[in-house]
């Protein structure tokens, strides 16, 4: 959904064929901000590197090491850590495109996460079943989290923006009591669940790193996504929803209640699926930290991509890229982890003010006529 | 017409103003000069630049060039604050008043210093008294009539003692008994020694208070005259300028005078049905795409012979016109496709909004609603156009209705988006599977052509058009299937001279194929000019009138 400047319309507009051309420019566009956007993040992390007096070159070195320098760095640092960025992350846009300001991903996640983890208490009975079971009781959970702030917004007129983070700390403590009391593993000493059985666990799907299948459905629902927001009678729906309610009721005569609530409960499945597959594919245990913080990136994560599905898997690899790194420049280089967290809200601040600077400049010019 | 005496005696004087926006000249060495205690009359089409002269004086914008004078003073306001303190005000169209707020505490904002809200409540009053203006400062705004209002923004402009006032639009809002009030209100103030600017495009409300007359065309004001001295036609042709052609047409002015306007502006009205079907034949045809040119005579000559529209029209005399429409399918022009009976409506807090209410529309007529502001009109055209369900009645709609609210930003476009998805807005709710996007784009390049929008194409966003273009791109979507019925509120509410006869040409050749038309308006001329047949809404009631002008406007006010 990329602004298109005036001057490419006409141009394209004389093209029969205009259809793809748009589309491999968006294409080219999209792959020329990634670019632009991971370049500015190395720029601004040496800035601050260099502010705060830490060794600059071994720092980089050991950032770029840590997130790409190795086929183990890929797989299992960065894109292992992309993949619930990314589910979070085509959870928020997926939400934020139909208008409703969904910031609780976070506790979304938690619950689905939590649901998973019961849901493998049947895995001796289930078998292979197990792992479909657990990965749809995640979907579940997570819808039904977001289930109460659509149900409060559309009953009593809550904004979902309060009601969300709410619920977030709500999923965060409950989840903080089950792994002190119902789930806690068998010595009850730490505070986390038992470890999930192995056939509750996800496969690997390239051998010899920890990348896991949940990697497959980031990809299939952000393409999936995609299609149906640009290609379909109820995606086009949500975000005629989105652009303006009054409109897609008025002119549309779009039922935009439940538009919004099938979007909104959709938003939730995803981020439960990503806490169940968090769950399933890495930690195979539960835990608070579970999820340190992947629902509020997620919203960084969606921005960052314009709310574009495909920007989303795009956006989530460069943050999994950050974050791996990150890791990687704490441990070798000794340099704190937090830098790039700061690095994170540069860039989102940064991309926000582009978005802002680009409307107003198309606003000022209709303005003038 | 200028002169240094006139310049030096003016209460205001604005002389060779430029501004420009980025590459587009808002206005073009723009002058005239306010003489104190007169009305001066600022005329000009949409876009002519009135609002932004005014703007320039007030402080609100600033000159590229040119120079300002206030009483012989050369002066230069940066902010309204300045100007206000100066002693000029300015009224906007559009209010500037915080709803929840009183009146005092409106009056009172953009004060400085010890605030207390007893004085301020003394000088509302004080200001009544003295004017007429007579408000309530304790009452919350948002509990005020829209005339109210207006007054309220009269009198946070005369708390600051301005010698000079500029009104925009202000009678636009009103009902017809509230604006005559207000240019008798008007007058007298000027009578006072003040000098008034009116900004408007009703050459009536013009002529009738104001001495002098501006009219600014393309930034550049093209006349400067006192009233006496110029005639209708005079002014009508400086606003529309040499290269309007005959096609353009006014709505409002009804009055005898326009007749002389006549050579330039083709006028219609409900007894010359000639000149009613000379413009719906002559060009913009929604069928023509999809069928050859004997669509255009077959179907409006039956029309043009057996039709005579008067306002009471009973469809007696009408019994067994039909035509046959392009595809061939027979347009029986005696069906009902719109059938209220006894209908009420209720708001959320259980208002009655409309009140049994029965209405039938029949294929191939027009109906105009005419009504006072929140007398039920907008419920009643929800109701006709399916956006609303009824409380209590029977309502009968025919599966495609095409609608036009009056709030097109808010209603019916998406501003950020593409024009082909504003015309896929259309029929949204019902599709299923996939999205024809390209036919939906050669969809919209008919609107576009059909209806001759000014776009940069069928992929810019709806945001980049005039407002003009986006209600023709409205009109043009809510036609594009040939709908049975259209309903339309304010249709032509601030659009320019050329757009609103495109959007009238629009619905009548919409009307000559058959499509059940119902029309509201805020200015009863426009109902007057395009309706075969009108009826009153008046307190959530609809009332049978009389033909005739002044009974309407009774009927609409409950007297």
């Amino acid at each position: 959904m990329s602004r298109t400047p005036p001057v490419d319309d006409v141009i394209v507009n004389v093209d029969h064929n205009r259809g793809s051309r748009r589309q491999s420019r968006a294409w080219l566009g999209g792959l020329f901000r990634a670019v632009a956007l991971a370049a500015v993040a190395v720029v601004l992390l040496v800035v601050l590197l260099t502010v705060t007096g830490q060794r600059t070159g071994e720092a980089l070195i050991a950032l770029v090491t840590g997130a790409a320098g190795t086929w183990y760095a890929i797989t299992s640092a960065t894109l292992v850590r992309a993949i619930p960025l990314a589910l979070a992350g085509l959870a928020v846009s997926l939400a934020f495109r139909a208008g409703i300001l969904n910031i609780g991903a976070e506790g979304q996640l938690l619950a689905g996460a939590a649901a998973a983890t019961f849901a493998t208490l049947a895995a001796p009975q289930l078998g292979v079943a197990t792992i479909p079971l657990l990965l749809a009781a995640g979907c579940v959970a997570g819808a039904a989290w977001a289930g109460i702030a659509a149900f409060l917004r559309q009953k009593l007129g809550v904004l979902e923006v309060i009601s969300t983070i709410m619920l977030n700390y709500v999923a965060l403590h409950t989840v903080g009591y089950l792994v002190r009391g119902p789930l806690q593993e068998s010595t009850h000493v730490f505070p986390q669940s038992f470890n999930i059985d192995r056939i509750a666990q996800l496969p690997i799907i390239i051998p010899r790193t920890r990348l896991h299948l949940g990697f497959v459905f980031a990809v299939v629902i952000g393409v999936a996504l995609w299609w149906w927001l640009k290609d379909r009678a109820g995606g086009f729906r949500l975000r005629a929803v989105g652009a303006n309610a009054h409109a897609a009721e008025s002119a549309g005569r779009i039922n935009v209640a439940r538009t919004t609530t099938i979007a909104f409960l959709a938003s939730g499945a995803i981020a439960g699926l990503a806490g169940a597959t968090q769950l399933s594919g890495v930690t195979y245990s539960l835990y608070e930290t579970i999820s340190p913080g992947y629902g509020y990136t997620a919203i960084a994560v969606a921005l960052l991509a314009r709310l574009n599905p495909l920007g989303v898997l795009v956006a989530a690899v460069l943050f999994g890229a950050l974050e791996a790194g990150a890791n990687a420049m704490q441990r070798d280089a000794g340099v704190p982890e937090v830098l790039v967290s700061v690095v994170e809200a540069l860039l989102i601040l940064l991309v926000l003010a582009a978005d802002r600077w680009r409307t107003r400049q198309v606003r000022m010019t209709e303005a003038s006529i | 017409m200028v002169d240094g005496a006139k310049a030096t005696n003016a209460a205001l004087a604005l002389i060779g103003i430029t501004r420009r926006f980025g590459s587009v000249v808002a206005l073009d060495n723009a002058t005239m000069h306010v003489q104190p205690g007169t009305v001066h009359a600022l005329l000009g089409e949409n876009g002519a630049g009135k609002t932004t002269l005014m703007r320039v004086a007030f402080g609100l914008a600033q000159a590229d060039a040119g120079s300002m004078e206030l009483s012989g003073r050369a002066v230069r306001f940066s902010s309204p604050a300045a100007a206000l303190a100066a002693g000029l005000g300015m009224v906007h169209q559009h209010f500037t008043l915080v709803p929840a707020m009183t009146v005092a505490e409106n009056v009172a904002l953009g004060g400085r210093g010890r605030f207390s809200i007893k004085e301020w409540a003394a000088r509302v009053k004080e200001i009544g008294e003295r004017t007429g203006l007579v408000l309530d400062p304790f009452a919350r705004v948002s509990d005020l009539s829209v005339g109210a209002q207006q007054r309220c923004e009269i009198v946070k402009a005369l708390a600051r003692d301005v010698r000079v006032l500029i009104l925009d639009e202000p009678t636009a809002v009103l009902a017809p008994g509230e604006a005559l009030e207000l240019l008798q209100w008007v007058k007298n103030f000027a009578n006072a020694g003040h000098a008034v600017v009116l900004i408007t495009h009703k050459l009536r409300d013009a002529l009738a208070i104001a001495s002098n007359v501006t009219v600014l065309r393309r930034g550049q004001s093209v006349l400067n005259a006192s009233v006496s001295d110029t005639t209708e036609s005079q002014l009508a042709a400086a606003m529309l300028g040499s290269s309007s052609d005959g096609s353009s047409q006014v709505s409002e002015p009804e009055s005898a005078k326009t007749a002389a306007v006549s050579d330039v502006l083709v006028e219609t009205r409900i007894s010359e049905p000639a000149s009613q079907m000379a413009i719906t034949a002559h060009d913009f045809d929604m069928e023509s795409r999809n069928s050859n040119s004997t669509s255009n005579a077959s179907a409006s000559s039956p029309i043009n012979e057996t039709h005579s529209p008067q306002i009471d029209a009973t469809f007696d005399s009408l019994a067994g016109r039909e035509v046959r429409s392009a595809g061939g399918e027979k347009r029986d022009f005696t069906r009902v496709v719109l059938r209220l009976s006894d209908v009420t409506s209720r708001d959320k807090r259980d208002v009655v909004r409309v009140n049994r209410v029965s209405l039938v529309v029949h294929a191939g007529e027009i109906v105009g609603v005419a009504a006072v502001e929140g007398a039920g009109q907008r419920e009643l055209l929800r109701l006709l156009s399916g956006r609303i369900a009824q409380s209590e009645g029977d309502v009968q709609l025919p599966a495609h209705i095409g609608f036009v609210p009056e709030d097109r930003h808010q209603d019916a476009l998406m501003l950020d988006r593409s024009l082909v998805e504003n015309v896929a807005l259309r029929d949204a709710g019902s599709r299923e599977g996939r999205m024809p996007w390209n036919a939906l784009q050669q969809a919209t390049r008919t609107i576009i052509n059909e209806l001759q929008v000014v776009a940069g194409g069928a992929e810019v966003e709806a945001r980049t058009l005039s407002g003009g273009n986006q209600q023709k791109l409205i009109v043009g979507r809510e036609l594009a299937d040939r709908p049975e019925a259209l309903v339309v509120e304010n249709p032509t509410r601030g659009l320019d001279f050329r757009s609103a006869s495109a959007v009238h040409d629009a619905l009548r050749s919409a009307r000559a194929y058959g499509t059940a038309i119902v029309v509201y308006s805020s200015d009863l001329d426009e109902v007057l000019a395009l309706s075969d047949r009108v009826v009153v809404m008046h307190a959530g009631q609809l009332l049978a009138v009389d033909a005739d002008r002044d009974a309407i406007g009774r009927a609409m006010l409950g007297a």
